[in-house]
C-alpha cells in the first residue's frame, strides 16, 4: 500500500515543511522530530495549580510515543495542546513544522489539517453514515466531491470496513466506529496521529485489534503517532517511546523497553508493578508485603535484556550462594521488537543473601530487584488462626 | 355531508377561514424560522465556553427573547400596532396579523432550536476544530445536521402554536379559524359552528403533528433501525 495520494487542495493549503533529516554531529542522519514540545505550561485555575508544569518532550517521525499518566495527570490537556484545541498559557509546541502555538485563524486551521486526531468515543456524527463520516474532513478542506468519492474506498479499505460504508453509526460496534475515527482522522493525509485513550472504551479483544491496526497503519504510511493512555498494556503493546506524566510534570521519557527493563520513576514502577503483580500467582500476590519482617521471604524480578538472557542464572545463585529459588513466573515480552524477559522468583529463607545475590546479577549484567517480601503460607495460616 | 349540517353559506365562511388560518400559520412560521433559526444558533455558538464565546450578546439576546416570551401573546399584538402599519401597511386583515404571530413566534423557536442544538455531543464540535473547520463550517456541517431530529421537533411545536395563537388573531382582524368560532360560534349562538371549527382545528393540529414526528423520525439516525423495515 501506497502512502495515500495528497489532493491539490491540501497540498496547496500545505505550508512549507522543515528541511529533511538533519545532520547530527557525528555525521549519522537522524529521523528529525516532528512534534517538539518545550516547557508547555498550561494554568487553568491559578489556585488549583498548573495542570501542565513545564512539560517537554520530542518525537521523532515515524515514532508510536505513549503518553501515560493517572486520569488528571494532564495527559488529555497535553494532547490538546498539540492541536490547540486547549490554548496553553505559555511553552513552545511545534508539530510537523507547524509553530502551533502561535497560529490563529486560517492558519491553525490550515495547520490542523495536517494532525488527525482520534477519540476516546469515537466522536462521529449520527448523522452521517460511516463514508459520508470519513468524507467529512474532505468536505471542509475544500476538496473536490469526485476526488472525495475516489477517497473513501481507499481509506475505508485501509481500516478494513469497506463493507460497512453506508451504515451509521448506531449500526456499528464500538470496533468498527474506531476503525471509522481512524480512517477519517486519515483522510487528509496526516505527518501525525493523536489518540485520545482511543481504546479505554473498548473491550481488550477489541483493543488489540485497533492496536494492532494503528501498528500496521504507522508501519505502512510511516505515520507518526502520539498516544495517551493510562493502561501500560496498551503502551507495552505498541509505543516505541513513552512519557510518563505525573501531576503535570514529566517523571520519566525514553524507549519503551528501557522504561519498562529499568523504570526510574515511583509512578512508572508502579504503573509496570500492577503489570507484575497481575503477573504472579495469585496466592503469593496476596500474601506480597512491602517490607520485610521474620515471617517473610524476598521475591526477586530479574530483567534479562539482550546477551544476559544466555547465563545460567538460577543454577549460578544455587551454586553460589546455596539459596533454594522457586520460580514464581517468567515471561517474554517483545517491546519494540526487542525480547524483554522477566523472571520472578521466591528466595525462601535466604534474606540475608539478597544483597550478595543482586550484587551478582549486577556483576553479571542483569537488573535485579526485589519487589517484595512474601508472608511464609504457614506462617500466614497461624496468624489467621490466631486473629 | 358538511352541507347537510351547516348552510352552503357557513361552508363557505369556513373554507375562507380555513385558507386565512393557513396563510397566516405558514407565512408566520417561514418568516420565524428565517429568523429564529440563525437567532438559535448565534444563542449556541456565542454562550460562555463555546467556539464563537460572546457572553454580552448571548446575554442581550437571552433578555430580549425572555421578553418577549413572556409578553401575552393579546398585549403584544396590540403593543406593536406601529410597527405592524410600518411592515404591513396597514393594521387590519390577515397581513396585519402575520406580522404579531412572526415576532410572537420567533422566540419560541429560537429557544427550541437552541435546546436542540446544545444536546449535540461536544466532542463532535472538538472533532471538527481538530480537522480545521471554520466556524460556518461547523455550524453547517456538524451543529445543524446532527441537531435537526431536534429542530424538526421544535418546528412542530412551533406551528402547533402558531395554528393557537392564529386563533387570537381576529382581534386585529386578521379572520382566520378561530375568529369564525368566536363570532358565529359564540356571539351568534351558533354551535354547530363552533364544533365544525374545533373538529377542523383538531385535524389540522394532528396533521401537523404526524407530519412533524414522521420528519424527525427520519432524519435520526441515532436509533437503530431494521434496514429491511425502513
Amino acid at each position: 500500500m501506497t502512502r495515500l495520494a495528497r489532493s491539490p487542495t491540501v497540498l496547496e493549503a500545505a505550508p512549507e515543511g522543515k528541511a529533511a533529516p538533519s545532520a547530527t554531529r557525528d555525521g549519522v542522519t537522524e529521523r528529525r522530530p516532528v512534534v517538539r514540545v518545550e516547557d508547555l505550561t498550561m494554568v487553568y485555575d491559578q489556585k488549583a495549580g498548573p495542570v501542565l508544569d513545564k512539560v517537554s518532550l520530542s518525537v521523532r517521525e515515524g515514532d508510536i510515543h505513549g503518553i501515560i499518566g493517572r486520569s488528571g495527570a494532564g495527559k488529555s490537556t497535553l494532547v490538546r495542546c498539540l492541536n490547540q484545541l486547549v490554548v496553553p498559557t505559555s511553552g513552545r509546541i511545534e508539530v510537523s513544522g507547524h509553530d502551533i502555538a502561535r497560529l490563529s485563524g486560517g492558519e491553525l486551521r490550515r495547520a490542523r489539517r495536517d494532525i488527525g486526531m482520534i477519540f476516546q468515543h469515537f466522536s462521529l456524527m449520527s448523522s452521517r453514515t460511516a463514508a459520508d463520516n470519513v468524507a467529512l474532513p474532505l468536505e471542509i478542506a475544500g476538496v473536490a466531491k469526485e476526488e472525495i468519492r475516489n477517497r473513501i474506498p481507499v481509506l475505508l479499505d485501509l481500516v478494513g470496513l469497506s463493507a460497512k460504508a453506508d451504515a451509521y453509526p448506531v449500526e456499528l460496534s464500538g470496533g468498527q466506529k474506531q476503525r471509522v475515527g481512524i480512517a477519517r482522522a486519515l483522510a487528509l493525509d496526516p505527518k501525525v496521529l493523536l489518540s485520545d485513550e482511543a481504546t479505554s472504551a473498548l473491550d481488550p479483544e477489541t483493543t488489540e485489534q485497533i492496536l494492532d491496526l494503528l501498528k500496521d497503519i504507522n508501519r505502512r504510511l510511516g505515520l507518526t503517532i502520539v498516544l495517551i493512555t493510562h493502561e501500560m498494556d496498551v503502551v507495552r503493546a505498541i509505543a516505541s517511546h513513552v512519557t510518563v506524566l505525573e501531576h503535570g510534570k514529566v517523571v520519566e521519557s525514553g524507549p519503551t523497553f528501557d522504561v519498562f527493563a529499568f523504570p526510574k520513576s515511583p509512578v512508572a514502577r508502579s504503573f509496570l508493578s500492577s503489570i507484575v503483580a497481575h503477573d504472579l500467582p495469585p496466592q503469593i500476590a496476596a500474601r506480597l508485603r512491602p517490607q520485610s519482617s521474620l515471617d517473610t521471604d524476598p521475591v526477586l524480578r530479574i530483567v534479562f535484556t539482550g546477551e544476559a538472557a544466555h547465563e545460567p542464572v538460577i543454577a549460578d545463585l544455587v551454586d553460589r550462594f546455596g539459596v533454594r529459588a522457586s520460580i514464581l513466573h517468567g515471561r517474554i515480552d517483545y517491546i519494540d521488537e526487542r525480547p524483554l524477559g522477566v523472571l520472578s522468583l521466591l528466595l525462601p529463607g535466604a534474606a540475608d543473601r539478597v544483597p550478595a545475590v543482586l550484587a551478582h546479577l549486577s556483576f553479571l549484567g542483569l537488573h535485579g530487584e526485589v519487589i517484595g517480601h512474601a508472608v511464609r503460607s504457614s506462617a500466614a495460616g497461624a496468624r489467621r488462626a490466631a486473629s | 355531508m358538511l352541507s347537510d349540517l351547516l348552510p352552503p353559506a357557513l361552508v363557505a365562511l369556513l373554507l375562507d377561514s380555513i385558507g386565512q388560518t393557513a396563510t397566516m400559520v405558514a407565512v408566520a412560521a417561514v418568516l420565524s424560522t428565517l429568523v429564529g433559526l440563525p437567532l438559535g444558533v448565534l444563542l449556541v455558538v456565542t454562550a460562555p465556553g463555546q467556539f464563537l464565546e460572546r457572553p454580552a450578546l448571548t446575554r442581550v439576546m437571552g433578555t430580549v427573547v425572555n421578553l418577549i416570551r413572556s409578553t401575552p401573546f393579546i398585549i403584544l399584538m396590540v403593543a406593536i400596532i406601529p410597527l405592524t402599519r410600518l411592515v404591513a401597511g396597514t393594521t387590519v386583515g390577515t397581513a396585519a396579523a402575520i406580522v404579531p404571530l412572526t415576532i410572537a413566534i420567533t422566540p419560541l423557536y429560537a429557544r427550541l432550536a437552541e435546546a436542540a442544538m446544545r444536546e449535540v455531543d461536544h466532542s463532535l464540535i472538538e472533532a471538527a476544530q481538530a480537522m480545521g473547520a471554520t466556524p460556518l463550517q461547523i455550524i453547517c456541517k456538524v451543529l445543524l445536521p446532527e441537531a435537526l431530529p431536534g429542530i424538526l421537533a421544535g418546528q412542530t411545536v412551533t406551528l402547533v402554536s402558531l395554528v393557537g395563537y392564529s386563533a387570537m388573531a381576529g382581534t386585529v382582524g386578521g379572520g382566520g379559524l378561530g375568529d369564525l368560532g368566536i363570532r358565529f360560534g359564540y356571539q351568534r349562538f351558533m354551535p354547530e359552528v363552533m364544533i365544525a371549527v374545533v373538529i377542523v382545528l383538531v385535524v389540522i393540529v394532528q396533521s401537523i403533528q404526524m407530519a412533524g414526528d414522521w420528519a424527525a423520525r427520519s432524519v435520526n439516525h441515532r436509533i437503530a433501525r431494521g434496514r429491511e423495515r425502513a
